[in-house]
């Protein structure tokens, strides 16, 4: 979806408690406050009883800086950080599930490799192709790949970390909670 | 003080072994709390059953959402943490309207209720329901606790966010496994069961101090926007200080009333929806406005486009998520406003704002001819006298505890609030229902408080059970029912905004004297104003709970009006020289719902 004029793509990285009701929680205070959230992924991070989840919203600089006040308040977040898109590697997966036919397989997968995108399942009349890329990179793909006829796409949202080199200057290593 | 007292002498071999219900009880004294409001259930009975041997009183309420507006009630009196409890699923879902009603007004309360056993958990088992996933966006935060071993570091933590920060309330959900199970006590281990974070604190920038202090000297018509933080934080003292050295006048929220004396000579009154016209025209002719611990709430701007255009704004709250979301801010300061006019308060200039106040002395204008305490009663009964006669009865000294709808307007207009915490109210839910538990909770947290119940016809019948409790836990106060026959805040919006289609809104009502006695309490009637004095005295001489029946007019409005959407200066006045009802709405019918025409993001 494209966001209204003033908004922006913004992608906030928040490190939480790994309690049941945590993504909940977060997912909770997006509905309620009425945030343009545009993809949310949580998963494991480097720390035992930590989550790392990825939040992409459309918002602009005001509705940026509430939102992240918001997440604060969330007894159970550690730290959220917005994160610069100059300053952050950020990466989609996407399953797309193609037609292709004997006569369209070989231009299908001349498409998909030049997103550097890979075949992982064939059939006589279709097959998946797997990307993992920026959001920009996977959009277009799909619209490379839409003439041949998507039968499915599932795409997992982003997620995002700042750059190996702002390690030095912004980013301290996670800590277990109350260590 | 509890069984394990004994022991402390010598240091035993063996550790102390407590149950999960029994640690409930041992973590609240240590919190402090003196009452809970709560009613028992199957799913929280080991917590009952261990209840008698520690000091905590228990009022047995008779019904949940009693027990919610106690525990609120007792918090906003006191300043201290509410508790209330309850058992599992309609006991807990009982308490919803009540939880968030402490949560719109960022009231401390610690609500804890039982839950089936863990074994049970998703069965959709007897009175099993989701109560965290329920109380999830209205509490502060919620926890599910399994294990006897959690229970005492969850109340500790859950006691700490409810006071800490912007306060709130929080829900403490227990099963029975855990209540029944037992385990090793320290009771010196003070900890959490996690430390809680929260976003770094940051001192407030010299920068934007600085900035804040060159605004202030140099508006020429500046008007401080005092809200319920001033009261939270205990400000009311610094407050004074900072006014008394810039001559700022202060508009109150109708949380914030009393945060200020309101008979201070820099004292204009409440502001907004049903402010006076002087305020709301004080703070649209503003250059600069301070706004101290309020939220900019849309029954203080009216329309947002309109709001205070000339003004520049130093908003100062303690959540950060507050700094701009209705009104931008030209200086955010996230801040306890104590702290905050602390800090200031030394680096302004001295001035009277002489001119300024005459100014808005001159907006007062015809407000003379058009209060209606400057007009004969013609020997009826009008709301507003009876709560003037309150006020000037009780010296401005009472507890005032107020349900939601007209009687709340003219209560806030009329009764001099000098005090914090001298007027209880739901401002931001608005609840119907509000008043007579508050009062309770008021009472016991000040039981040398005089209290006054303000409740209308209708909200005083949503929770008038509450009076059994009353009887049975000899909790004296004073109930004064502004009964006009009508659900009368809507009635007014259906008059003025509907074509005058009374729909669902007259109300009969039981007789309320023999209501009172049915309940072994006194009740009286005054239909007229020359019997307000008596009644009143009466009430504050009998030994307990009194029902005063005040029949008013039953077609009265509060005025002013902005209606919902509208600009702030553009009110709805009393008609001159008019004694209610005036006969016909002085605004044309609109026809549209107000409350449709949405606010401007």
């Amino acid at each position: 979806m494209t966001p209204p004029a003033r908004q922006r793509l913004r992608t906030f990285v928040a490190t939480v408690e790994d309690v049941p009701g945590v993504l909940n929680r977060v997912a909770s205070l997006f509905r309620r406050r009425g945030y343009n959230i545009v993809s949310l992924t949580v998963g494991q991070s480097e720390v035992a009883g930590l989550s790392r989840l990825t939040v992409v919203v459309g918002a602009d600089d005001a509705t940026a800086a509430r939102l992240e006040a918001n997440l604060w308040k969330l007894v159970d977040l550690v730290e959220v950080v917005e994160l610069d898109a100059d300053q952050a590697v950020e990466r989609d997966l996407a399953l797309i599930k193609v037609k292709a036919s004997a006569a369209t397989r070989a231009q299908v997968v001349q498409a998909a490799q030049l997103f550097d995108a890979r075949i992982v399942d064939v059939a006589p009349d279709a097959l998946i192709v797997e990307i993992t890329s920026t959001r920009d990179r996977v959009d277009g793909l799909r619209r490379v790949l839409e003439p041949f006829g998507i039968v499915e796409i599932v795409r997992t949202g982003a997620i995002a970390m700042p750059k190996a080199d702002t390690l030095t200057h912004s980013q301290k290593p996670a800590t277990a909670a109350g260590a | 003080m509890t069984p394990a007292s004994a022991s402390a002498a010598t240091p035993s071999p063996q550790p102390l072994r407590r149950t999960g219900a029994e640690i409930i009880w041992e973590v609240l004294e240590q919190e402090g709390v003196e009452v809970v409001f709560g009613y028992p259930g199957g799913a929280i009975m080991p917590a009952y059953d261990a209840l008698p041997k520690y000091r905590v009183r228990h009022v047995l309420v008779r019904h949940e959402q009693g027990a919610a507006h106690m525990a609120d009630g007792y918090a906003r009196a006191s300043g201290k943490v509410g508790v209330a409890v309850a058992t599992s699923g309609p006991g807990a879902t009982n308490l919803v309207t009540g939880i968030a009603t402490a949560m719109l007004d960022s009231v401390p309360v610690v609500f804890i209720t039982g839950q089936v056993s863990s074994h049970l958990i998703g069965t959709d088992a007897f009175q099993e329901t989701d109560v965290t996933g329920v109380t999830l966006p209205i509490t502060k935060h919620n926890w599910l606790v399994t294990r006897a071993e959690d229970v005492g570091p969850t109340l500790r933590e859950a006691f700490h966010v409810a006071r800490s920060g912007r306060p709130g309330p929080v829900l403490v959900d227990i099963t029975k496994d855990a209540q029944q199970g037992s385990c090793s006590f320290d009771p010196d281990d003070r900890s959490f069961a996690r430390t809680p974070h929260g976003r770094p604190p940051r001192a407030t920038s010299l920068d934007a101090l600085e900035r804040a202090a060159v605004l202030i000297d140099g508006a020429e018509r500046p008007v401080i926007l005092a809200g319920h933080g001033i009261v939270q934080a205990g400000a009311s003292a610094e407050l004074l200080a900072f006014v008394e050295k810039t001559g700022i006048p202060v508009a109150c929220t109708l949380l914030g009333l009393g945060g200020f004396p309101a008979t201070h000579p820099r004292a204009l009154g409440m502001m907004g929806m049903h402010g006076e016209a002087w305020v709301n025209r004080a703070i649209q002719e503003a250059d600069l406005l301070i706004a101290l611990g309020m939220r900019f709430d849309d029954r203080v701007t009216g329309n947002l486009k309109t709001y205070a255009r000339r003004a520049r704004k130093i908003h100062v709250d303690l959540d950060p998520s507050e700094l701009g979301k209705n009104v931008p801010a030209d200086v955010g300061i996230v801040d306890d406003v104590k702290h905050f006019l602390q800090t200031i308060t030394p680096r302004v200039r001295a001035s009277d704002r002489a001119p300024w106040l005459a100014r808005i002395d001159t907006e007062k204008g015809d407000v003379a001819v058009r209060d209606i305490q400057s007009l004969p009663d013609g020997g009826k009964l009008y709301a507003a006298h009876v709560i003037h006669d309150l006020w000037r009865l009780t010296d401005g000294k009472a507890l005032v505890v107020t349900d939601v709808g007209q009687h709340q307007m003219w209560e806030a207009q009329y009764y001099k609030h000098d005090h914090a915490r001298g007027l209880v109210t739901s401002g931001g839910l608005g609840t119907m229902g509000f008043a007579l538990p508050a009062a309770i909770g008021a009472r016991m947290a000040r039981p040398d408080s005089e209290v006054w119940v303000v409740a209308g016809d209708g909200g005083f019948q949503m929770t008038a059970c509450e009076l059994s409790t009353c009887a049975q836990d000899g909790v004296k106060v004073n109930v004064a029912i502004i009964n006009n026959g009508y659900l009368g805040m809507v009635r007014q919006w259906q008059e003025m905004f509907y074509g005058g289609r009374y729909v669902a809104t007259p109300m009969r009502s039981p007789d309320f004297v023999k209501l009172a006695e049915a309940h072994g309490l006194t009740g009286l009637r005054v239909t007229k104003r020359s019997e307000v004095a008596a009644a009143v005295e009466a009430a504050r001489r009998d030994p307990g709970t009194v029902v005063i029946d005040f029949r008013v007019e039953q077609e009265d409005s509060v005025y002013p009006m902005v209606p919902t959407g509208a600009d702030l200066h553009d009110m709805i006045r009393r008609p001159v020289g008019s004694t209610p009802p005036p006969g016909g709405s002085p605004l044309a019918e609109t026809g549209a719902d107000p409350d449709d025409q949405e606010l401007p993001k």
